[in-house]
């Protein structure tokens, strides 16, 4: 069985070698069944190798297949080995499963693009360089596939490179997970200072001899993971690029800025759950982080009118959930609610694409309206996905991953109420700005009409996704409803079971009242946008200035503007041709200029010459008198 | 006798090229291009017919020695060991690249142009290999003038200048580097009973001590970080490399650089332990300012060429940052570095070369859009411009994981100063695939054409070269292991 | 009685200065030329006067030695002012500055 590992990564990898070099001399139908057949493949291998994996565990709890040695110097060595666990599976699981389903989608999406065989390379690549990530059994290799998923994410988002805002964003989210995947980096460093490894169970394993709980050494080391984490997960504070991502096109939205990439922080967190654990300061940091994320976001999804804009924050706030789960040490609830988030995030995106598609490229949700009766089909897969997002209860995916987070975030050890309350909060801004994304794209009046119908194979995917993103829930039940808890036991296989706080209220007033802050949050929706054509209260003046604030995401993008990039170009502009030179450029100046004083002497005038000559001849003859 | 035989090949071969070319052009450049080929096997064949054998305290593979001018101690000592051999072999995979590079662009002269490529060449080549430390003071002049014809008569519209501040810089150092050699030749023999020699094995055993060491170290460094560039030295570096020709900046980036990093570790190293420990934080210092300051530089810029001659700035202050700080990995990222940093950036030159063959010009104003045209040289550029922002699994990354792994050891601060560097990596480069590939199409006259088969081999080696490095490099960690084992400190 | 030796060089001094005094004043080349081998004899004529004042050969030596240098000084100066007029039309030496940088 483990020779199968490497198979998984090494057919996307295939997909993008063979597409690269002979892409654009193949055509279109082979290209398309490369790019997504690879795919499919690997995620019925993945299948296969899950099976096994829960027939007969193997010994350890994980699969692990070494490669070859990348390099080895003195006590540093370093291997290109992959290793599955229970965590591992549920990523590569949802990687190639969905990511099987995006790129079925795309062969349809992307048909009329010129550069279809660069798509699919790219998203391929995307693919591989996931894998690798969460199947790394080091640091060096996972942090090889967390830099190729920034690559990948770059050239997607700047897919359509004529446009100069696409590249924009692309260089954009580049430069700003660079920035978290440096503290990483600095991370990895200060760990092989400390443990004399960068094997990943190996750390596990040294970490709580070596360390003390909340020594400063393991505080700063989790302290730079996670900024790592916050990079590629866009949290706060570097969550700006994820809102301008969204400039590539629809399929790698779903894909890389929802379902897998932008939740690797998430991934790797859990993976070194026990460095989190042994520094409580950071567990608290990342819950504070996941809060305020969930919070700030959700408020400005509100104010957004551009439908992907409005996914992208949403996303930003969901995977907020996810850190506030990890941060109070509710380690499976939070890959859990990755597992749905997956799935109805992924089905939102694609659901948009189609409406963008069929709406002549119409991002502006006030443009649209009255889809329901139009297109049918997406109308019922987005409801599907809005129901999970707003996390309507027993009905959708989204209520039993959040429902737990919720819980844990006041129950857990680390839990608090405050947390609970920002968490609570932002359950109910799910609700309001999900009702009102719904209200506004299918009911009301025809703003623009409907062009083109989605093809047969752009709408399966979203059958597939809508399905699971009401049932996928069912196999995680809350402790007090049913007592099953499949998804739980096998992550609890690698992460901790979560510790709880003692004599606590009952749990079922907590899901009451999470159902009382969704529902209330449905109906002021319903409120403020149901057949309201004008909307006249969204124009009033005194709300103009909140509204700004909320639609430029808290201003952080003018902040930063004014921090550091404008400093930045100022310094480098007034440095252009290198001051150094100056010195160098003054040098040379001063011997023109010695040269200019003596030449003057030298002018040609043979007998001022020897007159010269003359005097010196005499000067000598003085002195030696003289002396 | 292989290593002679390898430098009489490349002397041969630029005379050949010079007297042929006044009969036929084309035989001149297949003339240069089986020299450097055949000068590139000969090594690589004997390494293969006699893979050497690892003898702990013996590194060295071959020992070449004949008398010279034995009344003054000079011979003509050449050797080889697995620092020498890993830079032989990029000499010549990038001297074979330049001579491929040069096939069409270089129409004036072409004899005495192949000649002076190929006299660089062997300069370079027989740097790598001399033991005795006049002969390596004649292959470093033996580079060094070769290289300046080479900007002057074929180079941009400014090469004059930059010509100049090419040579005016280099012969500083290299002055300063024959000071500090007649030096230890001297004291030398005041402490050996009158035995002159200018062995770099018996001057390796010179006791030095204090400030004669501290200023001979100071001469060899000085005229090494010239060539490798140290910021604030550096100033040569983007003249020279954005007016000379193609080949020319080719080869400067790719193995002139190089051969200052060499010098470091061969001779300042080994020699001058002490003093080199006692100075190693201002060079670590400098090294990490060099990494900033040049990457800061480097975004600035919109000549394409000198662009890239910035980013060899910073990449290079790696070299100076791990080679002072003594540790075994740090030295091999550092040799590591040297690699890489020699294929990537090489072949972001080469293709600033076919740009401007192309488009008349090296101002990244006025291209754009050039992937619609050009996507295969666009999805190559792409390549390269993330090997030089760090990418995994491309080569360069492994030199720098290593260096920095390493240097946190010995000083956290820098390292993090010098990760700062890898941020303005992404920045820099990320801008020139904007400016260049990206964006609208600028309106050119005629849609210039995308890689020809020629390029494709040159653009193709290069890539095989950054991907391998990348992927397994324990080839050329275990190549030079017994050499770094020996400078490190255990 | 005066010594003959000082005698002489105070002839080969006065020579020395007029021929000096040539060089600085005359314009043209060729009156210049003949103004040093003016000044080479005087020094020549101030050798042999050393020679006969310490009874040495040296200094008769070194006169047929600048005879020698001076004929072949001449040649050479000669065919160049021949050819600076032939280039020129001139030989004036306030004129011909082209060497001044």
């Amino acid at each position: 069985m483990p020779p199968l590992l490497a198979f998984i990564p090494l057919l996307p990898l295939i997909g993008f070698v063979v597409l690269s070099f002979f892409g654009r001399q193949m055509p279109k139908r082979a290209v398309a069944i490369l790019g997504a057949g690879t795919i499919c493949i690997a995620a019925i291998l993945t299948i296969i190798l899950g099976l096994s994996f829960l027939q007969t565990p193997p010994a350890g709890g994980a699969y692990d297949q070494l490669l070859w040695s990348w390099f080895s110097i003195g006590n540093l060595s370093v291997d290109i080995g992959l290793r599955a666990d229970a965590l591992t599976l549920v990523f590569i699981f949802i990687i190639t499963f969905v990511g099987a389903l995006i790129h079925i989608y795309s062969a349809f999406f992307m048909w009329h693009d010129d550069d279809y065989a660069r798509f699919f390379a790219s998203m391929n690549l995307f693919v591989c360089s996931m894998l690798l990530l969460v199947m790394a059994d080091n640091l060096v290799l996972m942090y090889l596939g967390w830099e190729g998923v920034g690559l990948c994410s770059y050239l997607l988002i700047g897919f359509w490179y004529e446009v100069p805002s696409n590249c924009r964003a692309a260089i954009k989210a580049f430069l700003i997970t660079r920035i978290g995947d440096t503290a990483l980096l600095i991370g990895l460093f200060l760990l092989f200072k400390e443990l004399g490894t960068l094997n990943i169970s190996a750390i596990l394993h040294l970490a709580p001899d070596h360390f003390t709980t909340g020594g400063s050494n393991i505080v700063l080391i989790t302290i730079l993971l996670l900024v790592g984490g916050m990079g590629k997960s866009a949290q706060l504070p570097l969550q700006t690029w994820l809102p301008d991502a969204m400039a590539g096109p629809s399929p790698v939205s779903a894909l890389i800025h929802a379902a897998t990439m932008v939740t690797a922080g998430v991934y790797l967190i859990a993976r070194m759950h026990v460095l989190f654990q042994l520094s409580p300061v950071t567990m608290m940091i990342v819950a504070i982080i996941g809060a305020l994320t969930l919070f700030v976001a959700g408020c400005s999804a509100l104010a957004q009118t551009d439908i992907k804009r409005i996914l992208a924050y949403s996303t930003i706030s969901q995977i907020g959930y996810m850190f506030l789960a990890l941060g109070v040490g509710a380690w499976s609830a939070a890959i859990f609610h990755f597992f749905t988030h997956a799935f109805f995030k992924a089905l939102l995106f694609l659901a948009a694409g189609v409406i963008i598609e069929a709406l002549h490229h119409e991002h502006n949700i006030f443009m649209m309206g009255g889809l329901r009766k139009r297109m049918p089909v997406v109308f019922v897969t987005f409801l599907a996905g809005a129901v999970a997002l707003s996390a309507l209860p027993l009905v959708s995916a989204g209520f039993f991953s959040k429902d737990a987070i919720l819980w844990y975030s006041w129950s857990a050890a680390n839990g608090n109420p405050l947390l609970w309350v920002m968490a609570m909060a932002g359950a109910f801004i799910t609700a309001l700005y999900t009702t009102r994304l719904m209200l506004v794209v299918f009911w009301g009046d025809v703003r623009t009409p409907v062009h083109e119908h989605p093809a047969q194979g752009m709408v399966i995917p979203l059958i597939v996704l809508a399905f699971l993103s009401i049932t996928a829930g069912f196999i995680e039940w809350p402790h007090n409803m049913v007592h099953l808890s499949l998804f739980s036991d096998l992550v609890q296989k690698v992460l901790p079971e979560t510790v709880l706080k003692p004599d606590l209220p009952s749990e079922w007033l907590f899901q009451l009242m999470a159902v009382f802050v969704t529902l209330a949050g449905i109906y002021l929706g319903y409120l403020l946008y149901y057949g309201k054509p004008g909307i006249r209260w969204q124009r009033s003046p005194g709300l103009s200035g909140m509204r700004d604030l909320l639609f430029s995401g808290f201003k952080f993008d003018q902040l930063y503007n004014f921090l550091f990039v404008k400093p930045f170009v100022f310094i480098t502009r007034i440095n252009k041709s290198d001051v150094i030179d100056r010195l160098y450029n003054g040098i040379a100046q001063a011997a023109l200029k010695l040269n200019s004083w003596f030449a003057i002497s030298q002018n040609g005038s043979l007998r001022l010459y020897i007159v010269g000559v003359l005097a010196g001849i005499l000067f000598i003859i003085t002195l030696q008198i003289l002396l | 006798m292989i290593l002679v035989w390898m430098i009489v090949v490349l002397l041969a071969g630029g005379v050949v090229c010079w007297l042929v070319a006044q009969q036929d052009q084309l035989i001149c450049r297949w003339i240069a291009l089986i020299s450097v080929v055949t000068a590139f096997s000969i090594p690589l064949v004997w390494f293969i017919n006699n893979p050497p054998i690892k003898t702990p305290g013996n590194n060295w593979f071959i020992h070449y020695q004949a008398n010279w001018i034995p009344a003054y101690g000079i011979s003509f000592h050449l050797a080889l060991d697995g620092l020498s051999f890993i830079l032989l072999m990029l000499t010549f995979l990038l001297g074979t690249l330049a001579v491929l590079s040069s096939w069409n662009e270089v129409r004036e002269r072409t004899g005495f142009y192949f000649f002076n490529l190929l006299w660089t060449l062997a300069g370079i080549a027989g740097v790598f290999v001399a033991m005795d430390m006049f002969l390596f003071y004649f292959f470093w002049e033996v580079m060094l003038v070769p290289m300046y014809f080479l900007i002057a008569i074929w180079g941009d519209f400014n090469r004059r200048y930059a010509a100049y501040k090419f040579f005016l810089f280099t012969q500083t150092g290299g002055l300063l580097m024959l000071l500090s050699i007649l030096a230890m030749y001297f004291i030398h023999a005041q402490q050996n009973g009158g035995h002159y020699t200018f062995d770099y094995f018996a001057l390796l055993n010179t006791n030095l001590r204090g400030s004669a060491a501290r200023w001979i170290m100071m001469g060899f460094m000085i005229a090494f970080v010239i060539k490798l560039p140290m910021v604030p030295l550096h100033n040569w570096l983007p003249d020279a490399h954005s007016e000379a020709p193609t080949a020319g900046s080719l080869i400067l980036a790719g193995l002139l650089l190089k051969t200052g990093a060499y010098g470091i570790l061969r001779f300042v190293l080994p020699m001058f332990p002490q003093a080199a420990a006692d100075i190693s934080w201002l060079a670590m210092l400098l090294g990490v300012i060099g990494i900033v300051y040049g990457a800061m530089l480097a975004f600035a810029q919109t000549d394409l060429k000198r662009l890239i001659a910035y980013t060899s700035v910073s990449h290079m202050g790696f070299v100076l940052l791990g080679a002072f700080a003594f540790r075994e990995i740090a030295l091999q990222g550092v040799i590591m570095q040297l690699m890489t940093h020699g294929v990537s950036t090489g072949a972001l030159f080469v293709m600033a070369g076919m740009l401007k063959e192309r488009l008349h010009t090296r101002d990244i104003n006025q291209m754009g859009g050039m992937w619609t045209a050009m996507p295969h040289m666009g999805a190559m550029a792409m390549l390269f411009v993330m090997a030089s922002l760090g990418l995994p699994f491309l080569g360069n990354f492994i030199a720098e994981f290593l260096i920095l792994l390493s240097t946190f050891t010995v000083s956290p601060v820098l390292t993090v100063i010098a990760s700062v560097g890898l941020v303005l990596s992404a920045l820099y480069s990320l801008r020139l695939m904007q400016k260049v590939f990206l964006g609208q199409t600028q309106t050119v006259n005629e849609i210039p054409a995308d890689l020809s088969a020629r390029e494709w081999v040159i653009v193709g080696a290069l890539t095989l070269a950054i991907v391998i490095l990348g992927l397994y490099p324990q080839p050329v960690i275990n190549m030079v292991s017994g050499v770094v084992a020996g400078i490190a400190i255990r | 009685m005066i010594n003959s030796a000082h005698m002489v060089l105070i002839v080969a001094s006065v020579l020395f200065a007029l021929g000096l005094v040539g060089v600085l004043t005359r314009k043209n080349v060729v009156f210049m030329l003949i103004s040093v081998e003016i000044m080479l004899n005087a020094s020549g004529l101030a050798f042999v006067a050393a020679g006969a004042k310490w009874q040495q050969p040296d200094g008769q030596v070194m006169f047929l030695f600048i005879l020698a240098m001076a004929a072949a000084e001449v040649s050479v100066g000669l065919a160049l002012v021949l050819q600076i007029y032939h280039q020129h039309k001139t030989l004036d030496v306030d004129r011909l500055k082209e060497l001044r940088d």
